[in-house]
């Protein structure tokens, strides 16, 4: 079971949480004017990436509220959780690593 | 290729079974050929087994980052059934059923398939409501399937718990022709008949890269073995498609979960059939080898770990418990997990992708290992014919643009 930090209520097991998806996705801002194919772009596509990845959690058995986090969807390891409104963290470079 | 006889087994044996032959060989990558399968499992294999024998397209190669069946193949419950709800799905997965009841004599080895039938348990009014109308939908399209009271499903499978528990059994679904049959051996079959016609089966060859020409089709592939040229490419990667997929600059609508499973130490042959609650959420059904294998959820976080938590297949487990008392004191052997890409309807997608020469065959989700035969000959179809065939037409990528959802999540309202 995972350890996931609530940036509103600190360190609590992930049994207490509910994934809420892919972060930062922005629903059109002028939904008569997306087509179908934009609208598909939001509703269903996704990075599903191997790596780092921000998504959304929400609390749900806690303060009820959403936040974000990025973890490293090979390890599932958490890189940092982040109230919403905030941008993503940067990361520390790895060594060696190109940026 | 060496066939398989009665004859030449006892042979063999009388022979103290020496002079066997590898059921393959180890290729190494050719400069070209003229289509590509990038992932080795059942239903990499065998669309190149089908694109041989039936497309008379001999030049292709496999590529498989790991070892063939060592993915999703060789870790899932081995669950064969076709009683989905919609048309179109019924049509998928009874095309696939159909090829299953044949394929040992097709390949010349034998996948154990075991027509044992799959029990899908009601325990709640709206359980019993969602079921009688797969009975009845299936019916109506040509798929059997039955309704059995709580005492038939007693009698079907006698170590069922019907009314001492939480959720008692309130009836079932029982379609006779489902089953389960011998993971690895689908894979090694395909494997070795694909070999025989000439196809190179490629194993520790990693994608890493799709190279598209000018007009933006696909040209060649780039590996850990090298440069590989091809003008079609299919893709059946299952939980690592958007990985590979994202190389040729294609976003699919899939996110990637681990899916667990357990096995028992091994008991004499005590369980008849296999036994399915989505309520519950839990699978059963006991191998060949005299193991209980339990089919857990998936996690709820996407993820590439083929790990998952251990609350996920606990609770399998409790259920488990509760549906089968005489289980109670059975000790776990291993648990693991593989990872599946689930797409938002729940339903594969099977089709050409906005690059053209590049076709992809993803999306199954938590029940793959069913559809193998079918969707291999399908995607084989698809791949020679650049065309979809009629069955799996209506699972195209562009169904989510345009509205046709073939939607299981819902019939199912839990994955199936």
């Amino acid at each position: 079971m995972l350890l996931i930090a609530c940036p509103y209520c600190g360190t609590r097991p992930e049994l207490e949480f509910v994934y809420g998806g892919q972060a930062h996705l922005a629903r059109p801002s002028d939904p008569a004017a997306a087509d179908a194919q934009a609208w598909a772009d939001f509703l269903y596509s996704r990075d599903n990436t191997r790596g780092v990845h921000a998504e959304r959690w929400r609390h749900t058995h806690g303060c009820g509220r959403f936040f974000n986090a990025l973890r490293d969807t090979g390890t599932d390891h958490f890189l940092a959780t982040y109230r919403v409104g905030e941008p993503a963290p940067g990361l520390p470079q790895a060594p060696g690593a190109t940026p | 290729m060496q066939r398989f006889s009665a004859l030449s087994l006892l042979g063999r044996a009388l022979g103290g079974h020496r002079g066997w032959a590898p059921q393959w060989r180890r290729a190494t990558p050719r400069a070209a050929y003229d289509a590509l399968i990038v992932g080795g499992g059942g239903h990499g294999l065998g669309t190149a087994y089908y694109l041989a024998s039936e497309h008379r397209l001999g030049n292709v190669a496999v590529l498989e980052k790991g070892w063939i069946g060592g993915g999703n193949t060789g870790r899932n419950t081995t669950i064969i059934r076709s009683n989905y709800l919609f048309a179109e799905s019924a049509a998928l997965y009874d095309h696939a059923l159909k090829l299953w009841e044949h394929l040992s004599q097709a390949l010349n080895y034998n996948v154990m398939l075991s027509q044992r039938g799959v029990l899908m348990l009601a325990h709640t009014v709206h359980d019993m409501q969602v079921i009688k109308r797969h009975v009845h939908a299936n019916r109506a399209s040509g798929v059997d399937n039955e309704w059995l009271s709580p005492q038939q499903a007693k009698q079907f499978c006698p170590p069922l718990n019907t009314d001492d528990l939480r959720y008692p059994v309130l009836g079932a679904a029982l379609q006779r022709r489902g089953g389960t049959a011998r993971h690895d051996a689908v894979a090694w079959g395909y494997a070795r008949a694909a070999d025989s016609l000439g196809v190179d089966i490629i194993e520790n060859c990693e994608v890493t890269g799709i190279r598209r020409d000018a007009r933006g089709a696909v040209e060649a592939v780039e590996t850990t073995r090298g440069v590989i040229r091809a003008p079609r490419i299919g893709v059946a990667a299952a939980g690592h498609t958007s990985t590979v997929m994202s190389m040729a600059g294609v976003r699919l609508p899939l996110e990637s979960y681990p899916l667990q499973a357990l096995v028992s130490e091994p008991v004499k042959p005590v369980f008849p059939c296999v036994v399915m609650s989505n309520s519950m959420h839990a699978y059963i059904s006991q191998s060949d080898k005299g193991e209980l294998v339990i089919g857990a959820g998936t996690d709820a976080y996407t993820s590439y770990t083929q790990r998952g938590g251990l609350h996920i297949s606990a609770h399998a487990l409790e259920a488990i418990c509760e549906l089968f008392p005489i289980f109670r004191r059975l000790r776990m052997l291993r648990n693991w997990g593989g990872i599946v890409d689930l797409s938002p309807d729940r339903s594969p997608i099977l089709g050409k992708t906005p690059v053209p020469g590049l076709y992809v065959n993803c999306g199954w989700g938590t029940g793959g290992f069913k559809a193998t035969p079918g969707s291999a000959h399908l995607f084989a179809w698809t791949i020679a014919r650049d065309e979809p065939h009629p069955i799996n037409a209506p699972f195209s990528l562009e169904r989510f643009r345009d509205g046709n959802l073939i939607d299981e999540a819902a019939a199912a309202a839990v994955a199936h």
